[in-house]
C-alpha cells in the first residue's frame, strides 16, 4: 500500500496541474444585462481582458484631411474606386491602408513603384477589391456594424493576409478509400471547433453556404409529415455558436436567455446584430473573398488550395466590439460611402 | 469483533474459500477456482471466484467485444491508424450514426454500417448478459430483484439507440459511440427540442437519480450508526426488530417525524434507482416524437414561469417566419 503513495501524489499533482492550466483565474466580472435571475450576464476577466485591451487598440489617426480641390481620378491614372477624393484625402488613405495592411512591405506590396497606376501586382487588384467590399459593408451592412464602421485595420491589423482568415479544416489524417467509417467532419480536437467534437466544417455550412442554422421548432408539438431538422445538423448549429462565443469572448447568455434559445423576445437586441452578422459574413465570403481566390499565390492560400475567409473572429478577436468599438471612419469617411 | 470492518481496518480474515450452496445449476460450467486479494479485502470480501459464465455469459461477452472492436477500429481508422493520435484524440473520437438520409435503410459501412453492427453487438451482448443475471438469480432460489433493475437500465438505452430512432425513422437519430461525441449529442438533443429541462419525465428522472444518491447516503449513515447495536446485521433485523432498528428509527422520526422500516428501505432506493432510468426513456421516447419543443410545450400547459420582459426593447427576429 506504501508503493502507491507517490502514484497517487503523482496523480493528484497531474490533476491539480490540469485544473490550473484548464480554467480561467477566478474572480470573473459580470454586468448584468438582462432581467434578474435570467442569467443574462455580460462576463470578462479581468486579468484576460488587460491583454485583450493591449491587443485591441484602434491604430494611429493621421489626423483630418482637406477635401476640395482636383480629384485624384484627374491626378492620377487608373482610380477606379477613389477617384472622386481629393488629392490629400486619396493620399491620406493610401498611407493608411499602407500602415494597415502592409507597413512592413510598403507601397510596392500592391504597387509597381515605377508606375504606381499598373495593374501588374496581383495584390493591387485585390486591394481594389477589398476597397469596394469595405464600402459595402459600412453603407449596406449598418445592421451590424452601425455607424463604427470597419476599415482594413479591423480584419488586419498590420498583416496582408488577417491573422484570423480561415481555411478549410480538415483535421488530423483520416484512412482513406477503406471501409472504415468515415470521420464525418468530427470528432477530433481542433482548433475550428473550439477543440470540442462538434463538427470542425461548420464555418463552410453556415458562414460560406446558406446552411440552416435554426434548429428548434417554432410549435410545441411535432407536425406529422414533417421531418424536423436532425441532429447531426443541430451539431453543426451548435458549433457555429461556440465559434461565435470564442469569437466575441463571451457566453450563450450574452445573446440568449437559455431556457429558451430560440425565442428572440427574451434574447438581447445584440442577437440580432449577430444575426446580421453572420449574413454578412456570408455575403462578404462569397460576394468579395472568395472570386479572388484565383488571384492569391499558393503562399496564401490553406492546405486545401481555399483562400482565407472570414468569420466572427476574423474581426473581433475575442472581443464582442471589434477594437472596443473605435469609430473606424472618422479619418477616412469615402469607407463609409457606397462603391459606385 | 469490532475490529472485524473492512476500508477503515489493517485485519482481514483468511479461510477456506467459500465455495456457495448448492444451487442445482449445470456443474459444467460452474468454476471451483478461487484466489484471495488482500486490496479487494480493504474494500470488500477478499476471496476472489468461483466464477460462473455459462453459455449467456461466454455469448454476451463475445459480442460485446467484438462492439467494443468495432468501435475501437474504427476509431483507430479514423486517424490513419496512428496510435499516438489515438491516445491524444481517444476522447474525441466516435462512431457516428448514419446521416439523416439512410433513413432505417442499412448504410454501406463506412456511412454508419458499422455504428448499426457495433448497436447490433451491443444491444446482443447487453441483453444476454441479462439473461445471464435473470437465471443466476433463479437458480441459487434468489428473486430477479437486481435483473429487473438491470431491464431497466435497457430500456433507457434500447429507447435512446433503437425504439426512439425506430419511430423517428432515422437512424441518425441515435446516439453515436464516443466519449465527448455522445455528450455533445445530449446537449444537441436538448437544443433541438427545446430544452429538455421542461420535459416532466427528465425532470423526474433527475428527482429519481439525485433521491438514489440522498436515499443511498441516507441508509448507509444510518446503518453505519447503529452498527455498534448489531444494525449492520440488516436481515436478522427485518425479521427480529432489535435495539439497533428501533434507535435508527426513533432518529428518524425524531429528525424528519417518518421513517423507513428496516425492509421498505431497500424497496425505497430499488424504486428510486428503477425509476430514475425508467422515467429516463419515457422522457426521451416522448422527445421528437409527441413533443417538439419542450419549452413551448411548458409554456402551453403553464409549466415555464413567465417574468417581466427580460429585454426591452427584446432582440427582433430579423426573418420572421423563416429560417
Amino acid at each position: 500500500m506504501k508503493a502507491l503513495v507517490p502514484i497517487f501524489l503523482v496523480v493528484a499533482i497531474l490533476f491539480a496541474v490540469q485544473i490550473i492550466v484548464s480554467f480561467d483565474r477566478w474572480p470573473v466580472d459580470s454586468v448584468q444585462q438582462g432581467f434578474r435571475g435570467t442569467g443574462m450576464v455580460e462576463i470578462s476577466n479581468p486579468r484576460i481582458e488587460a491583454d485583450l485591451v493591449k491587443a485591441n487598440q484602434p491604430p494611429d489617426s493621421y489626423g483630418p484631411t482637406e477635401p476640395g480641390g482636383p480629384k485624384a481620378s484627374e491626378i492620377y491614372q487608373n482610380v477606379e474606386v477613389l477617384g472622386d477624393l481629393s488629392e490629400d484625402e486619396f493620399t491620406a488613405l493610401m498611407i493608411s491602408i499602407t500602415a494597415w495592411v502592409a507597413p512592413e512591405q510598403g507601397c510596392a506590396y500592391c504597387h509597381n513603384v515605377e508606375n504606381m497606376a499598373s495593374e501588374e501586382v496581383y495584390a493591387k487588384k485585390v486591394a481594389r477589391r477589398m476597397l469596394q467590399m469595405t464600402k459595402t459593408i459600412n453603407s449596406q451592412w449598418k445592421d451590424h456594424v452601425a455607424d463604427t464602421g470597419v476599415n482594413c485595420y479591423t480584419c488586419h491589423r498590420g498583416n496582408p493576409v488577417p491573422q484570423y482568415a480561415w481555411f478549410q479544416e480538415t483535421g488530423p489524417a483520416q484512412s482513406v478509400g477503406g471501409f472504415n467509417a468515415k470521420r464525418q467532419g468530427q470528432n477530433v480536437a481542433t482548433e475550428r471547433a473550439v477543440y470540442t467534437s462538434l463538427p470542425y466544417t461548420a464555418l463552410d455550412e453556415l458562414l460560406v453556404a446558406d446552411g440552416n442554422i435554426r434548429v428548434q421548432s417554432a410549435g410545441a408539438l411535432p407536425i406529422v409529415g414533417e421531418t424536423g431538422v436532425g441532429l447531426q445538423a443541430t451539431e453543426h448549429t451548435y458549433s457555429l455558436m461556440m465559434h461565435m462565443s470564442d469569437s466575441l469572448g463571451q457566453n450563450c447568455t450574452f445573446c440568449h436567455n437559455t431556457r429558451a434559445l430560440g425565442s428572440w423576445e427574451q434574447s438581447n437586441p445584440v442577437r440580432t446584430k449577430a444575426w446580421y452578422g453572420i449574413r454578412m459574413a456570408r455575403d462578404i465570403n462569397n460576394t468579395f473573398v472568395m472570386p479572388l481566390q484565383p488571384l492569391l499565390p499558393e503562399a496564401h492560400l490553406g492546405a486545401q488550395g481555399d483562400i482565407g475567409k472570414v468569420s466572427c473572429m476574423t474581426c473581433h478577436q475575442g472581443v464582442n466590439k471589434p477594437l472596443y468599438g473605435a469609430p473606424m471612419l472618422t479619418d477616412h469617411p469615402t469607407l463609409g460611402v457606397a462603391s459606385n | 469483533m469490532v475490529e472485524y470492518q473492512n476500508i477503515f481496518t489493517r485485519i482481514q480474515v483468511h479461510g477456506a474459500p467459500d465455495l456457495g450452496v448448492e444451487a442445482g445449476d449445470s456443474p459444467l460450467w460452474r468454476g471451483k477456482t478461487t484466489g484471495k486479494s488482500s486490496l479487494m479485502g480493504r474494500i470488500g470480501d477478499a476471496q476472489i471466484g468461483p466464477f460462473y459464465l455459462g453459455f449467456t455469459g461466454v455469448a454476451a461477452l463475445a459480442a460485446g467485444l467484438t462492439s467494443f472492436m468495432i468501435i475501437g477500429f474504427n476509431m483507430l481508422a479514423s486517424v490513419n491508424w496512428d496510435p499516438i493520435q489515438f491516445v491524444r484524440q481517444l476522447f474525441w473520437l466516435a462512431l457516428e450514426p448514419p446521416a439523416p438520409e439512410y433513413g432505417l435503410s442499412i448504410p454501406p459501412l463506412a456511412e454508419g454500417g458499422w455504428w448499426l453492427m457495433a448497436g447490433f453487438f451491443l444491444t446482443l451482448s447487453v441483453m444476454l448478459w441479462w439473461v445471464r443475471v435473470y437465471t443466476r438469480a433463479r437458480a441459487h432460489g434468489m428473486g430477479t430483484h437486481v435483473a429487473w433493475a438491470f431491464a431497466s437500465a435497457i430500456w433507457l438505452f434500447l429507447v435512446l439507440g433503437f425504439i426512439r430512432p425506430l419511430l423517428m425513422g432515422s437512424w441518425s437519430e441515435a446516439v453515436p459511440f464516443g466519449i465527448f461525441p455522445h455528450l455533445d449529442w445530449t446537449a444537441a438533443f436538448s437544443l433541438r427540442y427545446g430544452n429538455l429541462f421542461y420535459n416532466p419525465f427528465h425532470m423526474l428522472s433527475i428527482a429519481f437519480l439525485y433521491g438514489s444518491a440522498l436515499l443511498f447516503a441516507m441508509h448507509g449513515a444510518t446503518i453505519l450508526a447503529v452498527t455498534r447495536y448489531g444494525g449492520d446485521r440488516e436481515i436478522e433485523q427485518i425479521v427480529d426488530r432489535g435495539t439497533a432498528s428501533e434507535r435508527a428509527a426513533l432518529f428518524w422520526r425524531w429528525t424528519m417525524g417518518f421513517n423507513a422500516s428496516m425492509e421498505s428501505i431497500h424497496r425505497w432506493a430499488w424504486w428510486f434507482a428503477v425509476l430514475t432510468t425508467l422515467v429516463g426513456g419515457i422522457g426521451i421516447l416522448l422527445t421528437g416524437t409527441v413533443v417538439d419543443n419542450w419549452y413551448l410545450w411548458a409554456v402551453k400547459h403553464g409549466v415555464a414561469p413567465s417574468y417581466p420582459p427580460v429585454w426591452d426593447p427584446a432582440a427582433v427576429d430579423p426573418q420572421m417566419g423563416g429560417n
